[in-house]
This record gives C-alpha cells, sequence and structure tokens, in this order.
C-alpha cells in the first residue's frame, strides 16, 4: 500500500526543494528570534496531522545525505509512530539511521528530551501538537499573537497563581510553560517537566515543528530558558519516586508498566538507549538481573504472545 | 502490554498485511475496478476531489479503493499526493456564465433566461430501496428527446437583480487570490481566503454550519438564486505566446444565494450575496457553503456579531480542514504515557498531601 515509496520517486527527504527552502527560512527565522512562533506554509504529508507533520518536516528540511537519525516516541526508538517516521526517511532520504543518541546528528522526539546530554552539532527536532501557550487561556490565535507582541503574560502568571491557590502547588505537569532569554513565553511542547531543565543552556540546536498549526519556533544553541514560577514557589521537576527497575538509575524519567491485575508494577527508563547503555555497562535494578537488554526483555514475553517467531 | 508497544516494527509490518487482506474482503467476489469507482461512485469522486483540492477522478476513485471507502482518508490520499506536485501555472478565472449546464435550477424565479433545467438529481425521487439495482440488471436508458440549441451563454440571476440596484454589486477583481496551500493561512482572511478554506472544507462540517444559521444562529435568509452544475474550460496563459489556450475541461457546482438586508446607516436596503463553488457535483456542499459564505460576511456588512459559530471566522476556518481535524482527534490513540505519568504523579502527590492535611486536622 503506501508503504511502497519507490526509490527516485520522490526528492530527497519526501520535500521539493522550494518546499524545503521555504521550510528553512522559517528555521532560521526563528533561531534568529528565540522563542518566537513562525508561521510557515506547512505541506501535506503522508501522515496524519498531530503524528509528528510538522517534526517531519523540520527534519526533512535540516537532513543532509551524512545524517545519522535517532528518531524517538516516549523517550523509545521502538514505539510504533517512532518505527514509522524514521522508517520515512530511510525510504525517502536513504539517511543512516541509529539509537545511540551520541551518535546521531538529528534526533526527532515526541515527548522526551534524551537522558544523555546533547553535544553541540546535534539537532534535537521536536513534535509540537498545540505550539501557543496561551491557548487554553484564550483560543484565539488573533488575540494570542497580539498578546506576544505586546509581552502580555498576565493571564498565565494568574493561571500559575490560581494553581497555587487551589493546589497549593502548579498543577502542570508536562508542556510546563517557559519564557526564553527574558522575552518569548513558548511551549516546550508535551515533555514532563522533568525535561524542562535540558531546555536552557543546551548546546544542541532545538527546533520546534507544529504541523497542523503551521508554526516553527526555536532554540539556538545555550539559550537562556526558565520555566515559569514564583519566588515562594519555585520550580520544581518531578518524577514517579523509584529507581529504573532493569538498570537502577535515579535520575531517569520512568514509565509505569502494569505487570498483573494485583496492583504489581514496574518502573523502567522511559529512554530505552540510556536504559540498555546502563545495562550494557552493568548496572542492574531491581528486576534487571539477567543483564538483558530492556528489549530482549520485552521480547521474552513473546513466547507467550500467539503468531509470533520470539526475538529478531 | 509493554510488549504490544515495543514489538513496533514487525507489529506495523502484520498490520499493514492484514490491512491490504482486508481491503479486498473476499476473493471470490471480483475486485472493483477504478473506472466501476470512477464511474458508478461519482459522487464519492466528486467529494474526494473536492476535499483533497485534486481534480483527478481517477486518482480520486484510486483513493476510495485504497481506503476501503472511507472517504475521508481518501482525501487524505489525495492530499498527500497532491503536496508532491509541482505548481506549473494559475489558470484564468473560469466562466461559470459560459458553463455548459446539465442543471441549473433558481428558487427566486419561476422562469428566466436559460431556463430552469433540473438535470440528473435526486430531488422528487421517492427514497425507496430499488432492489432491481441488487438483481444487476442492464443498464436503464435515459429517454432522450430531440436536443434544443444549447443556451451560448446561461446568465446568472443576480446579474438580472444587479441590473436594477437590488443586490449588491460583487466588483471584480484582477488580484491574485491567496492560497492558504502555500501560504500560512492568517487571520483576519479576506473573502476569497475564505472561500477557498470552505470549498476543501469538509461537507458535514459546512453542512452543520450551514444548518445552524437556518435555525437562528447567525440567521441570513438565504433564498437560492441559483444553483448550477456543468462543465467549464479551464484556460491558461501562456506568457511565450501571448494568448490563453483551453487545457481541459472541469465540472462544478456553483450556488448563489441572494439574503435578505435590512440596510444600515451607509447602505439602502438590497439583497446581498453568498457563494459556493464546488469541484464536481456536490450540490449539498456547494448550497451550505454559500451560506456559511454568507454568514461570515457580517462585518463587511455592517451587522452585528450575534456569536453565532458560523459568523465566527476563526473558529469556522481553524476547524473546517478534516485532514488536520482527523489527524488531530486521531492521535491520541497515539502512545502518551510519558505525559500521563506525569499526571499520574502529580494527582498522587496531590493526594497524598490531601489525605495528610486531612489527618492532620483530625
Amino acid at each position: 500500500m503506501t508503504e511502497h515509496i519507490e526509490a527516485g520517486a520522490y526528492t530527497f527527504a519526501y520535500l521539493d526543494e522550494q518546499t524545503k527552502r521555504m521550510i528553512r527560512r522559517a528555521i532560521l527565522k526563528g533561531i534568529a528570534v528565540p522563542g518566537y512562533q513562525v508561521p510557515f506554509a506547512s505541506r501535506e504529508m503522508p501522515m496524519p496531522y498531530g503524528w509528528g507533520t510538522g517534526g517531519v518536516q523540520v527534519t526533512a528540511a535540516c537532513l543532509v545525505p551524512e545524517d545519522r537519525l535517532k528518531v524517538i516516541d516516549q523517550g523509545a526508538d521502538d514505539t510504533t509512530n517512532a518505527v514509522s517516521i524514521r522508517r520515512f526517511f530511510q525510504r525517502t532520504a536513504g539517511v543512516a539511521t541509529t539509537e545511540a543518541t551520541t551518535e546521531a546528528t538529528v534526533i526527532q522526539t515526541r515527548h522526551r528530551i534524551p537522558e544523555t546530554p546533547l553535544k553541540a552539532g546535534q539537532i534535537l527536532v521536536y513534535q509540537v501538537p498545540i505550539p501557543e501557550p496561551l491557548r487554553f487561556l484564550e483560543p484565539r490565535e488573533t488575540e494570542t499573537r497580539k498578546m506576544h507582541e505586546l509581552e502580555e503574560y498576565g493571564l498565565m502568571h494568574v493561571k500559575l497563581y490560581e494553581d497555587i491557590a487551589r493546589h497549593g502547588q502548579i498543577a502542570t505537569s508536562y508542556a510546563y510553560p517557559v519564557k526564553v532569554e527574558g522575552r518569548y513565553v513558548m511551549d516546550p511542547s508535551p515533555i514532563p517537566r522533568f525535561d524542562n531543565p535540558k531546555l536552557s543552556g543546551n548546546p544542541a540546536i532545538q527546533l520546534f515543528g507544529a504541523g497542523r498549526e503551521q508554526r516553527i519556533y526555536a532554540l539556538p544553541p545555550w539559550t537562556e530558558v526558565v520555566s515559569l514560577d514564583f519566588d515562594d514557589h519555585p520550580f520544581q521537576t518531578s518524577k514517579a519516586p523509584h529507581d529504573c527497575d532493569l538498570c537502577g538509575a535515579q535520575d531517569s524519567y520512568l514509565d509505569e508498566v502494569i505487570t498483573d491485575d494485583q496492583g504489581g508494577r514496574m518502573f523502567v527508563c522511559s529512554d530505552t538507549d540510556f536504559c540498555e547503555g546502563r545495562r550494557a555497562k552493568g548496572h542492574a535494578g531491581r528486576l534487571g538481573g539477567d543483564q538483558k537488554s530492556s528489549k530482549t526483555f520485552a521480547n521474552s514475553f513473546e513466547g507467550i504472545w500467539p503468531g509470533t517467531e520470539g526475538a529478531r | 502490554m509493554y510488549v504490544a508497544v515495543k514489538g513496533g516494527e514487525r507489529a506495523i509490518d502484520n498490520a499493514h498485511q492484514w490491512l491490504a487482506e482486508e481491503r479486498r474482503g473476499d476473493p471470490a467476489v471480483p475486485e472493483l475496478t477504478i473506472p466501476q469507482i470512477r464511474e458508478q461512485m461519482a459522487l464519492a469522486v466528486n467529494r474526494v476531489m473536492a476535499e483533497g483540492s485534486l481534480y483527478d477522478p481517477d486518482l480520486a476513485a484510486l483513493a476510495i479503493k485504497q481506503a476501503r471507502g472511507d472517504l475521508i482518508e481518501a482525501v487524505f490520499l489525495i492530499r498527500a499526493y497532491r503536496t508532491t506536485l509541482p505548481r506549473l501555472a494559475g489558470s484564468r478565472p473560469v466562466d461559470t456564465g459560459a458553463m455548459a449546464v446539465d442543471r441549473r435550477i433558481s428558487a427566486t424565479f419561476k422562469d428566466l433566461p436559460g431556463g430552469q433545467v433540473l438535470g440528473p438529481t435526486f430531488d422528487y425521487t421517492h427514497r425507496l430501496l430499488d432492489f432491481a439495482l441488487m438483481a444487476e440488471g442492464e443498464a436503464p436508458v435515459a429517454r432522450e428527446l430531440p436536443p434544443e440549441a444549447p443556451a451560448a451563454r446561461v446568465p446568472h440571476v443576480t446579474s438580472f437583480l444587479n441590473r436594477d440596484g437590488l443586490i449588491e454589486t460583487a466588483t471584480p477583481s484582477d488580484a491574485t487570490p491567496p492560497d492558504l496551500t502555500r501560504e500560512p493561512m492568517e487571520l483576519p482572511a479576506d473573502r476569497a481566503l475564505r472561500l477557498q478554506a470552505l470549498t476543501r472544507g469538509d461537507e458535514g462540517f459546512v453542512l452543520s454550519l450551514a444548518y445552524s444559521t437556518q435555525r437562528g444562529y447567525g440567521r441570513t435568509h438565504a433564498f437560492v438564486g441559483e444553483l448550477r452544475i456543468g462543465t467549464v474550460a479551464v484556460e491558461v496563459e501562456i506568457p511565450e505566446l501571448g494568448f490563453a489556450v483551453e487545457i481541459g475541461e472541469i465540472e462544478l457546482t456553483e450556488c448563489e444565494t441572494v439574503n435578505q438586508f435590512k440596510g444600515s446607516r451607509t447602505e439602502p436596503p438590497q439583497f446581498t450575496r453568498g457563494y459556493g463553488l464546488v469541484m464536481g457535483q456536490s450540490e449539498r456542499k456547494a448550497i451550505a457553503m454559500s451560506l456559511v459564505d454568507r454568514s461570515l460576511r457580517w462585518q463587511e456588512l455592517g451587522e452585528d456579531f450575534t456569536g453565532a459559530p458560523a459568523q465566527d471566522e476563526e473558529f469556522v476556518l481553524m476547524h473546517c480542514d478534516n485532514i488536520q481535524a482527523t489527524g488531530f482527534l486521531e492521535h491520541i490513540k497515539l502512545p502518551h504515557y510519558v505525559d500521563f505519568q506525569a499526571e499520574l504523579e502529580l494527582v498522587r502527590r496531590l493526594r497524598a498531601e490531601a489525605a495528610a492535611m486531612r489527618e492532620a486536622a483530625e
């Protein structure tokens, strides 16, 4: 079906060169004005809006044949949508791919920043569903653009204050708003607030693409990014209060996995590359003593799964 | 479930193979051909062309076959294909006054130059299932009458009203219209951009908005001045030649509504216009579009904003595209465990704090 894209039937990385140039211009403008949402004429891609079309277009405009691409969704390389997007670029751009954060030159991500610190020269491309941090306070684009122009962010502070009045703390756990270089309030995409500190002073280029909403924005390397807070209620990160059950990491963001219907559960790193790297170095958590990689661990379940032929 | 989400690559392959098999259905039943769909599912083909913004009946038929009859999925296939096509030229404005009409009706005048032509319509059919079609009999043949000399031009009803000053003048413009497939949509939009968004918008959404204006949410008192369906020539100016060349014909449905207008401080009472133009035979959409177009013009005509959804340009334009809507709606079935985990952790913490406070109070 749509899987059979013949080599040579489309230009490198699918988009035609005019479109890539248009996107690169938007990216450059975004880098010149960090945190500002640049409108761009988003194209219809062969995957649905809301499934990473903005990130895919930004990646397509950044890729060169020498690149090594990593794609993650929820921190993992082998979630279905990450697999689908990686395959799309393997097929249309023929670039090398990797699961190792350190080896990648371009990383497209949905909802996470890798645990392994990024380096200068790397590009991190975020998929963004709703680029406007003020959207759920003011539904009209015509109004929110004006608010950004006038640096009128009082509404956001009122929202955060109301959180504190009601819950005793700021009750925003992901897509936690940030201020970029003291100017624009920006939505960091739905990353958990655990990841927010990694946005700031990062040596990599961070690009954000929202396809359906037709916006691109950017953080050039070493940009100062501050999570919004109050002096008496400073920003705090949060994660599940556990260690990874496979690699024992105490400082990585965790997925919760239900293991039975009796309340049994385990916590594992959401960043699969980070977790496997630690286990390869001999670290082990509560359930990770057999030194299998997390993927092998997962595949070991497949024996009881009808119709599968075991680990590849 | 840990397995299901980590088995990504092979799961996708297997799912797509299964899908291909399901698409084909029972192999004992002959496979549908593209010409069969194009000829016998013509209105579905028309809808896919209109909302896909690509006039190609064969590709639309292919998309319908590949999408197993899911028309929004078919529109999506066409849109994704359209992205890859180069833009070679812009055509001259099509002249619907020179349309070779199959159908042309007016609800405002009993008879008029060019005549009332009922054409191939479902109107006045009794909606009774025709079991003869199940028996797969011979193709029905319409009775042929001796051909009348076709009118060279079928003038628009609104032009008669215009001559008497009874309807607002639509000022012609040679300005290149904006194109939301090439430029990001910026609001406020002008009328041309609104019409482009509506003509490729979801038929169901535009229909419901139009219906809401009839029921009082932004009432526009529309009469169907005229509805016409037929083919028009598409001409492209060739700069090297210095004249326009006809490159083909397309079928269009055009609807012009005549709407009440009481007049304002600056304008004497006169009728106003709503306009709908859709590729293919798609009269429900064209009528609905003309009602929504008229409703969105409240500001220009000095009317009040009553808060009706169909008056709200940003609401209408940002939500009428079914490919954007379905993509974003369906994306919530993608994994969200990172965000959900963040919420879970927050709710657990808030509950623990609430419990601690309750204990302290007791």
